[in-house]
């Protein structure tokens, strides 16, 4: 029953992927690749290639492509509805509780005690991007990519629309990076 | 029906733009959800992530069902997700029937070049807003966690947890101290 196995290999990575993004990578590879043997440890780091091109959760995206290379189009929608099962029951939950008690002393301390937290969370994020640990997952390669970093960091901070930012730095990377080897040839 | 529909085109557009993970989506949400349509109170919105990160799954999600529950309850919360899962659902579907060779595409792989940096300063940018009137020791403690994370390594989890027993503990004593 292969629909019930995605089921639940992705409705554990859904509960058990605390810290988002790539943290959940390697809870990913193990039950598509170790466990269940769905997918090639190649085509795994292919997944992790697009998913980066791609907009949205990766774990969505994981989710999304290895449903329908394992099963077809149903594959993808039950390993997609699985992983988003976990997010929508608990903050649902945690959403209610927060209404409820956000007016309470305990809630507000507890709360304002993790906000740092949270900063520095999101700070380690831009870190990682900014030195990662391979050359080929590289944000900054060169003078124009600081440019365009300190560009977007301006012009959102001064509440420029912030998609239009990242669909102007796609075309500004086409223009830079493309448009000179047409020319060359 | 009308505000089902409004909830998830918001988080369709949110879905559709969040490149480089959950924390790019926060400049995007910063703008869509707060300063447009005024669902949540910017101060709300540090309270918003952080109970967004103390849940599992991804970050995008659990803050598209925080917004939609908030606001119209069980199928505000479930047309939120739908809007936020969507677009990535729709895009990899694609990728996967047709472009298997998607990624090697020199166009493609030029605009990201130009995307990713980016996307950095999109994570960047709101934390200069929350830091903004932030007392100099709790900034201290946000670098602390940052270099924590980043460099040693340190599962972020286990600080969360830290900090809600820190808080929790703090808040006991003055109670305490009230009560006496």
């Amino acid at each position: 029953m292969i629909y019930l196995q995605l089921f639940i290999s992705y409705l554990k990575i859904g509960f058990f992927g605390f810290g988002g993004g790539y943290a959940m990578l390697s809870l990913i590879q193990n039950e598509v690749v170790v466990q269940n043997q769905w997918l090639t440890n190649a085509e795994f780091t292919d997944i992790v290639a697009v998913s980066q091109m791609t907009p949205g959760p990766i774990a969505i995206n994981s989710a999304t492509y290895v449903g329908y290379e394992v099963a077809g189009f149903w594959g993808a929608v039950v390993a997609t509805f699985a992983v988003c099962l976990p997010a929508l029951t608990l903050m649902i939950l945690l959403t209610k509780f927060y209404l409820k008690l956000r007016k309470n002393r305990y809630m507000q301390t507890t709360i304002g005690a993790m906000h740092p937290v949270i900063i520095g969370m999101i700070l380690a994020a831009a870190l990682m991007l900014i030195f990662p640990d391979s050359t080929d997952a590289a944000s900054f390669i060169d003078g124009w990519s600081w440019l365009l970093f300190f560009g977007t960091l301006v012009a959102c901070y001064k509440k420029v629309n912030p998609i239009l930012l990242i669909a102007l730095s796609g075309v500004m990377g086409i223009v830079i990076y493309y448009l000179p080897s047409l020319l060359c040839i | 029906m009308k505000k089902f529909a409004e909830l998830f085109w918001s988080f369709f557009k949110i879905g559709l733009f969040t490149f480089g993970g959950g924390y790019a989506m926060i400049s995007i949400i910063e703008r869509e959800v707060i300063r447009r349509k005024g669902w949540i109170e910017q101060k709300e919105f540090l309270d918003l992530l952080t109970l967004a990160q103390s849940a599992p799954g991804p970050i995008a999600l659990n803050t598209s069902v925080f917004v939609g529950y908030k606001m119209y309850g069980y199928r505000g919360a479930l047309s939120a997700l739908l809007g936020v899962a969507l677009p990535s659902f729709l895009i990899i579907l694609l990728i996967a029937i047709f472009f298997a060779q998607f990624r090697h595409n020199p166009v493609v792989d030029a605009a990201f070049k130009g995307m990713r940096p980016a996307v950095v300063a999109l994570i960047i940018a709101p934390i200069l807003g929350f830091t903004k009137g932030m007392k100099w020791y709790l900034l201290a403690v946000a670098a602390a966690v940052a270099l924590a994370v980043w460099y040693l390594g340190i599962s972020p989890i286990y600080i969360l947890l830290a900090a809600a027993l820190i808080g929790l503990t703090i808040a006991a004593r003055r109670g305490k101290e009230v009560e006496q």
